[in-house]
């Protein structure tokens, strides 16, 4: 006999692993993803009701799919003439399209991956990729997502609907790139799954540090990627990066609530499994030449991982990886975390040269890390006035409550 | 297939600053694009140049003013409407569409024949 919590916890389990797998098989059927998200939210439904009765299925996902195209064949003969008028979704059957001179057909079949670059098509805003990818990948209600962002639901509702139309008007079309845009193209996915990630990681505002529940999407959607496009080794080098990140989150924050350092957090905290895996994936996605933005800065994530103390980091290390990174990614955010190695390496002086350069630029206004990490710099050159006036920049521009109280700390030391 | 409209969008070169050069190349870089619309796999179904700016009229409220209907520093200067199996091919034709002094939007067409 089996008890309703295990039905319960199974049905719970095949939406978080499986909501992405039975949609994007749906919508297949249903060419139409708003009928394709009614038909599986339906089959979710009568799911717990049919495994207390018959059983948990061996394959929930082949179940729930098989139920959800069920119920979509019945809306589709149902609404016929209906459906005859409106526009949709554009599948690769479906369309006489040619593969342009010197293309390959690609050569990803799963309809999941299908999903992923849909959501994260360059015609959409990148803030509905975001919302799209969560809905439709990751199944999370519009409820979820709106309170994940901290802006109103009928405000994420709204976003959502509208890439939806934006989808079937435009035809955006529910297929895996060709061969010569898939860079670009993965590019998009995993600067959304990152986006996901670091909305999680750091909280722009609010008290809580760490989201964890984004956070855990962002790595079990990498996950995914990683099944999904084996080949591609910069996704190997996103989910390094995010394991190695969140490895350390634990210590980010001390007991009292108030943010820690990298310097200052405990070691022998930190998630050595986690790191390992993470280790075993960047040398992974080290081989064949030039490594992307994510695998370098997994790197990176790696050195601080391995170092046993801040001091004994390896810093030239870092730096010159710091180096390659802006090769490949030359944006004044990677140049100002470049000049914290700068400083090691050189000394604070140098890196205040940097900053300075980088605050002339006009290319980081309002950006709160380039006040802080200049008032670093000068109170480590004993300056302390002009850190002083950093610290109430960096505090002016500063949301999150945990980086406040920080700021606030350090302005009262200087 | 759909329909979509290249609308392009471009800095306006005044009469004292154009050449016979300039035009002669436009020529060529819009024949050379009617082509690759159709190595693209899709179709032109029109287009056209317009008259600089300066010669619109707009009409709002029955009342009519010189000038365009939004005052913007690139203009809308010309189109082309392409038929296209979907957005991914349909902006393949559109990052060739000439407009060196500007860019293009391209907006699908509404069907409103009722199916």
């Amino acid at each position: 006999m089996i008890s309703p919590d295990d039905v319960g916890r199974a049905v719970a389990d095949a939406h978080r692993r499986e909501w992405a797998y039975v949609l994007a098989a749906t919508a297949r059927v249903t060419r139409d993803l708003d009928v394709a998200e009614e038909c599986v939210q339906e089959a979710y439904g009568v799911a717990l009701a049919a495994w207390r009765r018959d059983g948990i299925p061996r394959n929930p996902a082949a179940w729930l799919t098989t139920t959800a195209r069920r119920k979509a064949l019945d809306v589709l003969r149902r609404d016929q003439t209906l459906r005859a008028k409106l526009p949709l979704l554009v599948e690769p059957e479906a369309t006489p399209y040619a593969p342009l001179a010197g293309e390959e057909e690609s050569v990803l079949p799963d309809d999941r991956l299908r999903l992923v670059f849909t959501c994260c098509h360059p015609a959409l805003a990148r803030e509905a990729q975001v919302a799209l990818t969560l809905r439709l990948v990751c199944g999370l209600t519009t409820t979820e997502i709106a309170q994940a962002f901290l802006i109103s639901e009928p405000t994420m509702a709204a976003r959502v609907t509208r890439a939806k139309k934006k989808i079937s008007a435009a035809r955006i079309p529910f297929r895996v790139p060709a061969a010569a845009e898939l860079p670009d193209r993965i590019d998009a996915v995993l600067t959304v799954v990152h986006l996901l990630f670091t909305t999680g990681h750091a909280a722009p505002s609010g008290e809580l540090l760490v989201r964890d529940d984004l956070v855990e999407r962002a790595i079990d959607l990498a996950r995914l990627l990683v099944v999904l496009m084996p080949d591609e080794r910069e996704v190997r080098g996103l989910l390094a990066l995010m394991l190695l990140t969140h490895a350390r989150s634990a210590t980010r924050v001390g007991e009292d609530g108030r943010l820690l350092l990298l310097e200052e957090q405990d070691r022998s905290q930190w998630d050595r499994a986690a790191i390992d895996e993470a280790r075993a994936m960047v040398t992974d996605a080290l081989r064949g030449a030039r490594p992307g933005r994510f695998t370098l800065q997994a790197v990176i994530a790696a050195m601080h991982a391995e170092a046993p103390t801040y001091e004994t980091t390896d810093w030239p290390g870092v730096l010159q990886v710091y180096d390659l990174l802006i090769a490949v990614w030359p944006t004044p955010v990677v140049a100002l975390n470049r000049t914290v190695a700068l400083a090691m390496v050189h000394g604070p002086a140098v890196a205040l040269e940097a900053v300075e350069e980088l605050e002339r630029s006009g290319r980081l206004e309002g950006y709160r890390y380039l006040p802080a990490t200049k008032a670093d710099l000068l109170r480590r050159l004993g300056r302390g006035s002009e850190a002083a006036a950093a610290y109430r920049l960096a505090l002016e521009l500063a949301d999150n409550e945990v980086e406040r109280a920080f700021l606030r700390r350090r302005l009262a030391e200087a | 297939m759909a329909e979509y409209l290249i609308l392009i969008y471009q800095a306006e070169v005044s009469d004292e600053e154009s050449t016979p050069e300039m035009w002669q190349q436009a020529i060529a870089a819009h024949s050379r694009f009617a082509e690759q619309i159709v190595e693209q796999g899709a179709t032109m179904l029109g287009g056209n140049a317009l008259q600089s700016t300066a010669t619109a009229t707009s009409v709002r409220d029955d009342l009519v003013t010189d000038g365009p209907f939004v005052e913007t520093k690139e203009a809308l200067g010309g189109y082309y409407l392409i038929e296209a199996a979907d957005i991914d091919q349909a902006l393949a034709v559109a990052k060739l569409c000439p407009a060196p002094r500007g860019g293009v939007e391209l907006r699908p067409i509404l069907d409103v024949s009722g199916g």
